[in-house]
């Protein structure tokens, strides 16, 4: 039976792991590579490594923390922030990433996730989708969660999809670094109305709140970062509770 | 020396990582002939079935000469199905048909949430045959895919894996072996497949 993923992110600047709240007050979470091999060992099922500076210095700086996480861990790996080009997912597949993520990109040039699906494969392309409720909707919003995009997130993840785009990664803005839960009904929305697997990110707080993804949600894995990072909670906890709740998972 | 068989589908160097991390001593030949010195061929893939048309009929005599020489033959996700007749994927683009039979696409089941492609952990369960790529591992054991077609489970089929649709995991039939999975991207799991692959070669 395939098995609810629990993925860590990492948000990486000057090669360095920080976490912030709702996109900002960032504060150092440790060394990359290092905390890498500490999931690993915990069972993490995936690693996302996310460029947030994403500037043509934090480019070089980039390629060498793919290259030291990569050289810790057998599992797969997405690297997203700043995608840009071909050239940009390229240089980052180079470095080690089995995976990129598109999140402004995407929308900016939808064609590049047709491109690189034909490069590299559907698989191989996440389409990044940041989001806030609004109006009884679900509004996309670009740059680093600074600018509205005018899309509906349900409706851009279906033309994502559309397009060659292997999984989405859905974060509500409104819950990323609060631990008051995943936005279930958001989540929810986006799986249903696409066939690619979505990742549910932003609210991981406490155990339940995996549960309660996984099964209102309709998440097909879980993305967290603080709740991994300053080891209040290890991964082979959080999944022998899941198991116990009878949710599928690799032990 | 192990040849890694490169025709430019996706990217080689999860791979490339994980046999050196096994101390493996590889190529990557540049021509067919390269394969002929060595005492293992592993043929990885990633992505479209379309891609394995690069292995043009040189690379399929020198594979195909080394198969009945009983070198070992490892393919891997693409290259696994690459050993069958051929695939839906790509009707038009011929498999090396060492095996019989063809990559079909996954239904998936969407009332029961079963979703294609097909990306995550999931179970081998093993068939009791042919198993020495599986040394070490229990049945049960979990492996990272990420596919849309799969092979049938055939006589040759060491472990199958169920997601709505029973595929062929892994498949070992004299020196060819093949997995539909990545064990590059397995953690542990993969890496003593790999290591198992190894050590058929004579420890390469």
């Amino acid at each position: 039976m395939l098995t609810k993923r629990i993925i860590a992110c990492m948000d990486v600047r000057d090669g360095q792991v920080v976490k912030g709240v709702q996109f900002q007050e960032l504060r150092h979470a440790g060394d990359p590579a290092e905390l890498a091999r500490r999931y690993n060992v915990e069972g993490i099922d995936e690693v996302v490594v996310l460029d947030i500076t994403a500037t043509l210095e934090s480019r070089q700086a980039l390629a060498r923390t793919i290259n030291a996480v990569a050289h810790e861990i057998f599992l797969p790996l997405t690297v997203g922030g700043g995608i840009r080009s071909e050239e940009d997912a390229a240089a980052a597949v180079e470095a080690g990433a089995d995976k990129v993520s598109l999140n402004t990109a995407a929308l900016r040039q939808p064609d590049l996730i047709t491109t690189l699906a034909r490069r590299y494969g559907s698989q191989a392309v996440i389409v990044a989708i940041d989001a806030k409720r609004r109006n009884g909707g679900f509004a996309v919003y670009v740059r680093s969660g600074t600018t509205d995009a005018s899309r509906d997130a349900v409706r851009w993840a279906r033309e994502a999809e559309a397009r060659g785009a292997g999984e989405i990664l859905l974060t509500s803005m409104d819950r990323d670094g609060t631990k008051s839960g995943f936005d279930c009904e958001m989540t929810a929305a986006v799986s249903g109305a696409v066939d690619i697997p979505v990742i549910a990110s932003g609210g991981a707080g406490t155990f339940d709140h995996f549960t309660d993804v996984f099964t209102r949600g309709q998440a097909d894995a879980a993305l967290a970062a603080s709740i991994f990072h300053y080891a209040e909670s290890s991964v082979s906890e959080l999944k022998r509770h899941l198991q116990a709740q009878g949710i599928p998972v690799r032990l | 020396m192990i040849a890694l068989v490169d025709y430019g589908a996706g990217n080689l160097t999860s791979v490339r990582k994980a046999l050196t991390a096994l101390g493996s001593d590889f190529l990557v030949p540049s021509t067919p002939e390269e394969c002929r010195r060595a005492r293992g061929l592993i043929v990885p893939g990633v992505g479209h079935f379309e891609a394995t048309a690069a292995l043009d009929q040189p690379w399929r005599d020198a594979i195909g000469d080394r198969v009945r020489a009983g070198v070992p033959l490892f393919g891997i996700c693409v290259g696994m199905q690459w050993l069958f007749e051929g695939s839906d994927e790509a009707p038009d683009v011929a498999g090396l048909s060492v095996i019989t039979g063809r990559i079909t696409r996954l239904q998936g089941n969407a009332a029961q949430r079963l979703k294609v492609p097909h990306v995550g952990w999931n179970s081998l369960d093993f068939t009791g045959r042919g198993a020495r790529l599986l040394r070490g591992l229990s049945t049960g054991a979990q492996v990272y895919f990420t596919h849309s077609y799969a092979a049938p489970v055939t006589p040759e089929c060491a472990a199958s894996t169920t997601h709505a649709n029973t595929f062929s995991s892994v498949v070992e039939r004299d020196n060819v072996f093949g997995v539909q999975f990545h064990p590059e991207k397995s953690s542990e799991a993969g890496l003593r497949i790999l290591h198992n692959f190894l050590e058929v070669c004579g420890g390469c």
